[in-house]
């Protein structure tokens, strides 16, 4: 097991982490403060990147499509929000379950008559195209570098966001308790419409970031946003620390489990073996995690406050 | 009789008479390929079935239910692979298979509530899901073909024989919604619909209801098991898409369709559900720009499903 | 007071339970004796709810010990107190609004009968479910009610319906959150003259706001105020005490606590 791999792996690990930190963000917020199970937002992971990689190909500059998509998916999230899922947030969990799966088959197909089949393929800008040695024999994808700073720049705006601004304030009092955030004279469907604007504008973010290694593909969100339900599952609902912390630690532990469980498995087992079992086991990894954090804490590694 | 002025059950047992008669009335009719249609939608009124005694009695929403489906169905299809095909053998393992994944998963499940437990119910059917898509051996993604049914050593009980096939997914859908009746009214029952209505209330009468629960969850994962079985036998073949995650949302959408935690209810819904799907892809390959709407209607305005909209509005609360 | 005299069947020893930074049970100790109607009684936000969740098993005691006959039972669940003969009831209603009003006492019959793992007989044909459902159902004055779903009972009948549920648990001590919340006066009497009647079989810890009740049934009266037990004594004592006129009534000094 040689270091190098064993970096860039990690780096990878850490890439992805930061991809579900986007859409677990959305995800924990609109749930932690609406009290909506969504599984629409996969959807807007999906929409972004098309949206976004349309916009990118339109202007012939990334950067203009990432800049554009970010005002047109608060649009498309707001206009969602208040068209179909207003209505939902007085609804039980099944209600609001069965609803937004009916909000992705809807989006799906929508994306499919609009874009085709086949998907959309961005091309990754020059300017990031290559790689940089990072020092002691690894070099690493400049593009997946600007991923893990944004990431990490989003993540650092959402903290502030949230813990220094008054819409954080009014976030944070909606999260711990609705019924008085509504008697200090808070516009609650207001707050709920900017919030989930913002949630779709996060998701897109990650959906439209990741199109140029994979390309956009109609239903590209639901593995993302099935992955980003055991994050929040293992950070504690309404958590965004919880989120950023278990995006990571989930995609560094997926991402590190793949590449090397069967190398590490040879510890024990027989080369076949190994080789058979490694890659059935690396698929199980984070769900095992998930179902062992749950055991010894049902509430996540940061339970929400007066739960 | 009572019964029989009620609209729902007159529904149910239409639904239940035709599936009864398909098999000769279909090709009377000139259309055999019927038969085959009526089969599979039987597999899935069993899978409902199954569903509604947890979900629609016992307040458990498990979005993986789905994975019980691909156990049961997998068991069949690796045993045949390595030349086990004997039903006294496969169908047993299916059944034990299903349990202990249902016991397993129950028992982490069910230490949490509310929206964890849909969460989590989908994360680990996605598991088993990924563990099937791994397992190059037994197809990954392309799925498994079975070469053989399930073999149950004697003539006159043939799997391969059309009317048998039909009228064992008949027999058990009518002994699933026998079972799940008598279940349901049981002292088993009693509580599992308490823990439904107020769990805080049954465990101030003295009950702890985790193992009740978690008892009905098994029986709901093996009757789904057996649809599974089932299914890979009448369809004679297996793949990840069986328990894709998407089936657990239509199994679902199947029960809430037809009356949750009414008897017939998940039969009359994957009935309404797989006919409307077969008639709007009739119309448009992009049926689920209709389809997903009609979702979302069916939730926001019929919440009673179509149990509901039959019962006149006086019968209700 | 002379406790080696007394039986006692209760005991809270030196309780805490805070709620973030909010101590809602502060050293709390209380003692039950056998027969007797304890009242708990405070202004709101006292922490009246909060005992009566730490003495059911509802919540978790951050400190101290309940003992129960005898037994400290500080960590067991809320269902094996039950099964011990600790009942209680509730201040909001809660019973299965889904279920008639039968149904709702047999569920608590069938859990006192011992496990309910019996899958296949229907209920409904099961008379030791149903004949001592009938049975507690007349005693609480719902015997015309029987086949009423549960979510359709009036107010008042909801709250006799709680009673009939604790009851039919077959206990020997019942925890009473506030069993006249909500009802007009003439139901109260008739859930006073009730509970008069229970204190033959049953030892009480009765919360309840409604004063007139209190002071009609209760032998012994603990005054909570923000969690902390201020006085605890008959009924004559409590009205009299210059700490609890002076906490709990805000310095009226005029005239008694009722």
């Amino acid at each position: 097991m040689d270091y190098v791999l064993l970096t860039e792996q990690f780096l990878n690990g850490f890439q992805l982490g930061i991809i579900l930190f986007l859409m677990a963000a959305g995800l924990t917020l609109v749930f932690g403060i609406m009290d909506l199970v969504n599984l629409s937002h996969g959807s807007m992971f999906m929409i972004g990147a098309f949206v976004g990689g349309t916009l990118a190909l339109v202007t012939g500059s990334f950067i203009f499509g990432v800049i554009l998509m970010i005002p047109a998916m608060l649009v498309i999230g707001i206009v969602v929000e208040r068209i179909s899922l207003q209505t939902l947030y007085a609804r039980d969990h099944l209600d609001q379950v069965l609803a937004t799966f009916g909000l992705i088959l809807f989006f799906n197909e929508a994306v499919r008559l609009i874009w085709g089949p086949e998907g959309l393929v961005v091309p990754l800008p020059d300017f990031v195209d290559g790689s940089v040695a990072l020092g002691a024999g690894i070099t690493y994808p400049v593009y997946r570098i600007v991923i893990i700073v944004l990431g990490l720049l989003v993540a650092l705006g959402l903290y502030l966001l949230v813990s220094r601004t008054r819409i954080g304030m009014l976030i944070r009092a909606g999260a711990s308790n609705r019924a008085m955030a509504g008697a200090l004279g808070v516009n609650i469907p207001m707050l709920f419409s900017v919030v989930f604007g913002i949630g779709a504008v996060l998701a897109g973010l990650a959906g439209l970031i990741i199109t140029p290694i994979t390309a956009a593909q109609i239903g590209m969100g639901e593995d993302v946003l099935i992955l980003a339900f055991v994050v929040i599952v293992i950070g504690g609902i309404g958590s965004i620390r919880g989120a950023f912390i278990a995006s990571i630690l989930t995609g560094v532990i997926d991402t590190m489990g793949r590449s090397f469980l069967d190398v590490f498995l040879l510890l024990f087992l027989p080369e076949n073996a190994a080789e058979s079992a490694g890659p059935a086991l690396s698929s199980m990894l984070i769900y095992v995690l998930m179902a062992a954090i749950l055991f010894f804490r049902p509430q996540g590694l940061f339970p929400p406050k007066g739960a | 009789m009572d019964a029989l002025r009620n609209p729902t059950n007159i529904l149910s047992a239409i639904v239940i008479g035709l599936c009864a008669i398909v098999p000769f009335a279909a090709p009377a009719v000139g259309e055999p390929f019927y038969v085959i249609v009526f089969a599979r939608i039987m597999i899935w009124a069993i899978a409902a079935v199954s569903l509604n005694l947890i979900m629609g009695y016992g307040g458990m929403i498990s979005f993986g239910h789905a994975v019980y489906l691909g156990v049961g169905g997998y068991t069949i299809g690796i045993l045949a692979f390595h030349g086990v095909t004997s039903a006294w053998i496969q169908w047993p393992l299916a059944i034990g298979a299903c349990a202990l994944i249902s016991l397993i998963f129950g028992a982490i499940s069910l230490r949490t509530r509310g929206v964890y437990f849909i969460m989590i119910t989908l994360a680990l059917a996605q598991m088993i899901f990924f563990l099937s898509v791994s397992a190059e051996r037994y197809g990954s993604d392309d799925g498994l073909n079975i070469l053989t049914r399930s073999d149950f050593g004697v003539e006159f009980y043939d799997l391969n024989h059309k009317l048998t096939m039909y009228y064992t997914i008949f027999a058990v859908l009518v002994a699933s919604v026998f079972v799940s009746w008598r279940l349901v009214n049981s002292r088993f029952g009693l509580v599992m619909r308490g823990a439904k209505s107020n769990d805080t209330r049954v465990q101030a009468v003295g009950v702890s209801t985790y193992l009740y629960r978690l008892s009905a969850f098994v029986i709901a994962g093996v009757m789904c098991g057996i649809a599974g079985l089932l299914q890979a036998n009448l369809e004679n073949f297996v793949s990840p898409d069986m328990m894709d995650w998407r089936r657990s949302g239509e199994l679902i959408f199947m029960v809430v369709l037809g009356g949750m935690s009414t008897l017939f209810g998940p039969v009359t819904g994957a009935f309404v559900f797989l006919m409307l799907s077969e008639v709007l892809a009739s119309i448009t390959h992009h049926w689920h720009i209709i389809f997903g709407p009609f979702l979302v209607l069916v939730v926001l305005f019929a919440r009673g499903g179509i149990a509901g909209l039959l019962t006149p509005r006086s019968a209700r609360e | 007071m002379n406790n080696a005299a007394l039986d006692i069947r209760l005991e809270a020893r030196s309780l805490q339970k805070s709620f973030g930074g909010l101590m809602a049970t502060d050293n709390l100790s209380l003692e039950v004796a056998h027969g007797e109607i304890h009242a708990v009684i405070g202004p709101n936000g006292a922490g009246k709810t909060t005992l009566v969740h730490l003495l059911s098993g509802l919540l978790r005691p951050d400190g101290g010990q309940i003992v129960f006959e005898g037994r400290d039972i500080t960590r067991l669940s809320a269902s094996a107190r039950v099964r011990r003969g600790l009942a209680r009831s509730f201040q909001i209603t809660s019973i299965f609004r889904e279920f008639t009003a039968l149904e709702n006492v047999m569920l608590a019959v069938q859990a006192g009968q011992g496990h309910s793992f019996r899958f296949w007989r229907p209920v409904m044909q099961d008379l030791r479910l149903i004949d001592p459902a009938r049975e507690m159902l007349e005693r609480v004055g719902l015997g015309a009610r029987t086949d009423v779903q549960a979510g359709n009972l009036a107010h008042g009948e909801q709250r006799q319906l709680e009673i009939a549920i604790s009851l039919a648990t077959d206990p020997t001590f019942l925890l009473l959150d506030e069993p006249m919340a909500g009802m007009g006066p003439e139901e109260s009497q008739g859930m006073i003259a009730f509970l008069k009647e229970l204190k033959r079989d049953y030892t009480m810890l009765l919360i309840e706001h409604d004063m007139d009740a209190v002071f009609a049934l209760a032998d012994r009266i603990t005054v909570l105020v923000y969690g902390r037990v201020i006085a605890t004594g008959t009924p004559d004592e409590i009205r009299n005490d210059a700490t609890v006129r002076a906490a709990y009534l805000g310095g009226d000094e005029t005239g008694e606590v009722a």
